[in-house]
């Protein structure tokens, strides 16, 4: 969000000036980057090695396919992160809602619209509520949205008397699984992918170009001044709730899609959206945070998972390398912020 | 580092704050209301069996608050609580392996386990500078990763003669609750009459001014993690005796993580660190435990268990927040 | 110390500084905001190390890597803001890090011999009314202070540094601290004083050395000098010339704009104020006297209990910032860095904060917006895009006029306008006030600069305990408000 005003450099007199220019604007170019891409560049690589045909189109499209969910819950943690809070809660959402569009859907197409209707209002109503709690009762984020984790899984299992019942309409399962044929290059298109690159794009809109966006980074980034300089800081944060609470939902449709009816289906979704975006580069504590950050830090923390797979690792090591990951991130972040002393 | 919980605490202190009803009246209330409440209902709230089942309910728990609350006092965070008993938990059974000569190596194994996880977490969070909350986060994403991968099951077992710790009773009272009770009187002691807790108070209340008065501030927050690894690992050894043997979801199922913090919160310790008393702590245990045996009295579900746990917990944590709130704060 | 330089963030902070202390002297370090001298200070009390250059003390060098050997070797140093814990008692806080031991181990605390102790350091200082039991933050400020002083003492130290310690000490108070300084200076105590208060460096220092920008500039004997001599040395231009800004020509002064009528909150009470479009109010006072709380309610941080306030003649209930905001009220608050500026954001996303709040401007008029701002507040539009936390001071400040400039605020409350900024600056922003009063707005000055609030002010208003004490005109001198800032004192 910020560009330190560069001087144009004078043009070189000599072969040997020329050189070095060049090398020097190349490196600030690179150092330019967002540390996170050349990360997913160093792992993507890593996977080509092991699986060549990882990088074909159709294997790539599949692979973005089943990250599509991850892609956008990280959205949606963004925001919350950025504004200087945590949403625990989504991973029991993500279950929440295809439990209930199974149960309520019973697998009858004609439900399918109104069921997403319901969902898309069931979101909303944990956002708010995630949202006010937190802002209006001040409980701190973390133990709200465990707490709202708690109910969510509670109450979704007391309905349906303990295990899912009912089952997944054909199109509401098309959503997540289905695919647009013979698009140039790539092949089969996913709609998931579609869905995510919207996400991505309205995330981004949203994020940087509304006045809605600002006000997200100045709520986490001095709450005290925001509150004093007249952003409603209480509208802010719920808004901040309701757009991952969203993200849950439309989470969900996808994974009803690919993933089928389960009880687990949202499963440790949460840590992973939240280690996505801390190792794509959100400080935690708030006010700073770029689309980049949840975007590439999911697509890494994806490509680390398929790395982990062709290796040969055990499905729980995942949660060991996301531990690591948010930690490596973090003490990375600790010291870029500590070293001028 | 007082900011080291700041991602979560969003207010900052003022002076003003006026003492909330202490911990031990609303315990005292919420017992009385379960007592009308099952009494009403036909049964018998205030037996010697129910009261010893409430005492035994609140060991585990207890254990780990305890350690919560040294953690939170010196302004820090442990987040990876309930892994740490789950790996305890394992540790002790599968050290044992039903062997009675293999007590005391279980034990020390689990407290040596408990101790390692304290010891990592301290020397990051205070050695490298990170966020609590992301470093035991990440601590316990590793733990459970680990743990996950290698038992997918219950894994080793206990002796009988060693549950003894988790069922026996002298005098009646159960041992469990002796144990919980030397605990809290080494905590007690350690934070209010040893120089080390007075210590633990000031990096919390102000860690510069800790520094700058020369306390090894690294030391004493590494101490804390450590003896908070250690209270949950006792926490551990105490589950694996009542239940037979470990399994990896002992802890997380238990929920310790949330509910020790909210503990320690309902007991009027604050977040920030440096203010607040552990013997409140242990009434908010106690509190929780008494509601969990009206549940039980009733068989209620489980599920409904969870989720009316969830609103207490937040709709608890709420109300003691709001206490020596004044008008002058933005609401957030 | 010799050659002492420091660099932060590539910038020299400190440039080949050399300093000489004898024993059993007071020596003074002056300069302006920024000039090193809280940086040369931290060095030798061991928070900081010198890139280059030695401490020597007794004319060996020493390294000094942690405060604590600093305190070891005799250096105390008390700082500008308080390292008390608040919810620690006093003998907790005095004996913080040496706590008597007791028990078989050795590691318990001897409670009742820490208090003991603890009471006789408070009695020398002549400070008995305070009870080593009473709870850090039941004490008033300048009990604090006193408290402070009494840890610091309490090392026994040979080199003693105060950064400004008199700032909440009434006149009786410092009076009674310099007593006590002079009886340890007698004693051999070296003391290194830093303080922006002429008066007290004639009254009690015997050498007085100048910092201006990282530089030492020159040591004088305090007796051989005078304050016309010092500050064109601090400031390099002579005399205070540059904090006269012109006053309002009194037929330009407008209708009312504010109006207070007897406003109560908790710390205020019988509030009656009025401030008219086009005039500067400077409003003085002790800390605690309510300046702080005034501001908090015109901002919207803190509603008033009772009482009525009046904006452009409506009547306006300010309930929250937002409500504040909506009358037209602009609150620069004391604490810039937590109240006025969300440091990790630029500075244009700063000054568009309010604008952003509202919804008033479309994303797309931004630019002009802020090349227009950034000409009237006397910024470049290359400091606008950057973080604002690298700004100076005084930059700083103009950011968050800026953002009450670009929110159409008719009404300016400014506490503590100039604090931190140097001299160079502070008349930047002096000139930039009196220009929005010509404009038309109404201002309200808060600050504690006595100097400034008497040369920028058309009107001066003294609060006391709460409430106001009475009211001067604009050539009023410091004495005279230093009496009405006193005069109710409630006994302690």
């Amino acid at each position: 969000m910020t560009t330190v005003a560069r001087r144009r450099p004078r043009a070189p007199r000599s072969p040997r000036g020329a050189f070095r220019s060049a090398v020097r604007s190349a490196t600030r170019a690179v150092r330019g980057i967002a540390p996170i891409w050349l990360i997913l560049a160093a792992a993507v690589a890593l996977v080509v090695w092991r699986d060549p045909a990882f990088a074909e189109p159709h294997s790539l499209m599949a692979f973005l396919k089943r990250g599509a969910p991850l892609i956008i819950l990280a959205l949606g943690q963004l925001f919350v992160i950025v504004a200087g809070d945590l949403d625990l809660s989504v991973g029991a959402l993500v279950t929440a809602c295809v439990v209930i569009a199974a149960r309520l859907g019973a697998g009858d197409p004609a439900r399918t619209w109104w069921v997403i209707c319901l969902l898309v209002a069931f979101g909303l109503l944990v956002g708010v509520v995630n949202g006010l709690v937190t802002a209006v009762l001040r409980v701190p984020s973390f133990i709200t949205t465990l707490g709202t984790m708690l109910v969510l899984n509670g109450a979704v299992f007391l309905w349906t008397g303990g295990s899912p019942t009912g089952s997944l309409a054909d199109n509401l399962r098309r959503l997540g699984r289905g695919s647009i044929p013979d698009v140039p290059v790539v092949g089969q298109l996913p709609y998931a992918v579609i869905a995510a690159a919207l996400a991505v794009a309205v995330g981004y809109l949203l994020l940087r170009r509304t006045h809605f966006g600002s006000q997200i980074f100045a709520t986490g980034g001095g709450p005290r001044t925001a509150w004093l300089s007249g952003v409603d800081t209480v509208r802010i944060r719920v808004g901040t709730f309701v757009v991952s609470a969203l993200s849950g939902v439309a989470a969900a449709v996808l994974l009803a899609g690919f993933a089928g009816l389960s009880a687990n289906a949202g499963d440790g979704y949460e840590f992973q959206a939240i280690s996505a975006v801390v190792f794509g580069g959100a400080v935690l504590g708030g006010g700073r945070g770029r689309i980049s950050a949840a975007v590439g830090g999911a697509l890494t923390l994806l490509v680390l998972f398929t790395l982990l797979n062709l290796l040969g690792f055990a499905k729980p090591l995942r949660d060991t390398v996301q531990g690591f990951m948010i930690i490596g991130a973090a003490v990375f972040t600790a010291y870029r912020l500590r070293r001028p002393r | 580092m007082t900011a080291v919980a700041g991602l979560l605490i969003r207010r900052p202190r003022i002076g003003r704050h006026q003492s909330s009803w202490p911990v031990w009246l609303v315990l005292a209330l919420v017992f009385g209301a379960s007592w009308i409440v099952v009494n009403g209902a036909g049964g018998d709230f205030v037996t010697t069996r129910n009261l010893q089942n409430i005492a035994l309910r609140s060991v585990a728990l207890g254990l780990v608050a305890i350690g919560q609350t040294l953690v939170v006092l010196a302004g820090s965070l442990d987040m990876s609580v309930a892994y740490t008993v789950s790996m305890s938990a394992i540790a002790t059974s599968v050290v044992m392996d039903g062997r009675p000569d293999r007590m005391v190596l279980g034990v020390a194994a689990a407290l040596a386990v408990g101790a390692a996880v304290g010891l990592t977490n301290g020397l990051v969070i205070a050695g490298l500078g990170v966020n609590a909350f992301i470093a035991t986060f990440g601590v316990s994403l590793i733990v459970r990763g680990a743990l996950n991968a290698t038992f997918d099951n219950v894994a080793g077992s206990v002796p009988a003669g060693f549950q003894t710790l988790g069922y026996g009773a002298v005098g009646g009272i159960p041992v469990g609750v002796l144990l919980l009770a030397g605990v809290v009187a080494a905590a007690w002691y350690l934070m209010h009459r040893a120089r080390f807790g007075y210590h633990v108070y000031a990096v919390g209340g102000n860690l510069e001014s800790a520094r700058l008065s020369g306390i090894s501030t690294l030391r004493v927050l590494v101490a804390v993690h450590v003896l908070c690894g250690v209270c949950a690992a006792l926490s551990g050894v105490f589950l694996a005796s009542r239940l037979g043997a470990g399994s990896p979801w002992v802890g997380p199922q238990g929920g310790y993580d949330l509910e020790s913090i909210a503990a320690v919160v309902l007991g009027g310790v604050a977040l920030g660190g440096g203010r607040g008393r552990l013997l409140g702590t242990i009434g908010s245990v106690l509190m929780l435990a008494v509601v969990d045996s009206v549940f039980n009295h009733f068989e209620a579900n489980s599920f409904l268990r969870t989720l009316v746990r969830g609103v207490i917990i937040v709709g608890a944590v709420a109300l003691y927040a709001r206490r020596g709130d004044r008008a002058q704060q933005p609401p957030s | 110390m010799r050659h002492i330089t420091k660099r932060f963030f590539g910038t020299v902070v400190l440039d080949d500084v050399s300093l000489d202390c004898l024993p059993a002297e007071v020596h003074a370090i002056v300069g302006e905001n920024g000039a090193g001298k809280s940086t040369l200070m931290k060095i030798i009390g061991g928070e900081y190390r010198p890139d280059e250059g030695t401490v020597l003390l007794d004319g060996e060098p020493v390294r000094l890597q942690q405060p604590r050997q600093a305190l070891d070797l005799g250096i105390s140093m008390i700082h500008q803001e308080f390292t008390l814990l608040p919810h620690r008692n006093v003998a907790e806080n005095v004996m913080l890090g040496r706590e008597p031991r007791r028990g078989r181990w050795r590691r318990g605390v001897d409670r009742r011999s820490m208090e003991v102790t603890t009471a006789g350091l408070l009695a020398e200082l002549g400070l008995d009314a305070i009870s080593p039991k009473t709870l850090v933050r039941q004490l008033s400020v300048a009990q604090q202070q006193g408290v402070e002083i009494a840890k610091a003492l309490s090392y026994r130290p040979r080199i003693l540094v105060m950064d400004e310690p008199t700032a909440a000490l009434t006149p009786a108070e410092v009076g009674a601290l310099f007593a006590r300084i002079r009886i340890l200076v007698a004693r051999g105590l070296t003391v290194l004083y830093i303080s922006h208060r002429l008066t007290e460096i004639f009254d009690l220092a015997h050498r007085v050395t100048v910092l201006k920008d990282g530089r030492r500039v020159d040591t004088l004997d305090v007796a051989d000098t005078s304050a016309d001599d010092l500050v064109p040395l601090m400031v390099g231009r002579a005399g205070l010339a540059g904090l006269a800004v012109r006053h309002a020509d009194p037929a330009t002064i407008g209708p009312v704009r504010l109006s207070v009528r007897d406003g109560a909150a908790p710390g205020l009470h019988g509030i009656d104020l009025d401030v008219r479009a086009g005039e500067i109010v400077g409003v003085a006072g002790l800390d605690g006297s309510g300046r702080t709380e005034l501001a908090h309610a015109l901002a919207g941080a803190a509603p008033l209990r009772s009482g009525a306030i009046e904006v452009d003649g409506r009547r306006r209930r300010l309930g929250s910032p937002r409500a504040a905001i909506r009358a037209g009220i602009g609150s620069l608050t004391a604490d810039r860095k937590s109240e006025g500026l969300v440091l990790p954001l630029s500075a244009a996303d700063n000054s568009l904060l309010t604008v952003r709040a509202f919804g008033r401007v479309r994303r797309s008029a931004n630019r002009a917006l802020l090349t227009g701002l950034a000409g009237q507040v006397g910024l470049s539009v290359d400091a606008l895009r950057r973080d604002v936390r690298v700004l100076s001071g005084g930059n700083q400040q103009k950011v968050v006029l800026a953002k009450w400039l670009v929110a159409r605020a008719g009404i300016y409350v400014f506490d503590e306008p100039t604090r931190g900024i140097d001299v160079g600056a502070k008349a930047v922003i002096h000139r930039l006030m009196r220009d929005l009063a010509d404009g038309g707005a109404a201002i309200l000055m808060i600050s504690s600069d006595l100097p400034e609030v008497i040369g920028v002010s058309d009107r001066i208003v003294v609060m006391c305990a709460g409430g106001i004490a009475g009211e001067l005109p604009a050539d009023a001198s410091e004495e005279s408000i230093m009496i009405l800032a006193t005069r109710a004192r409630v006994p302690a």
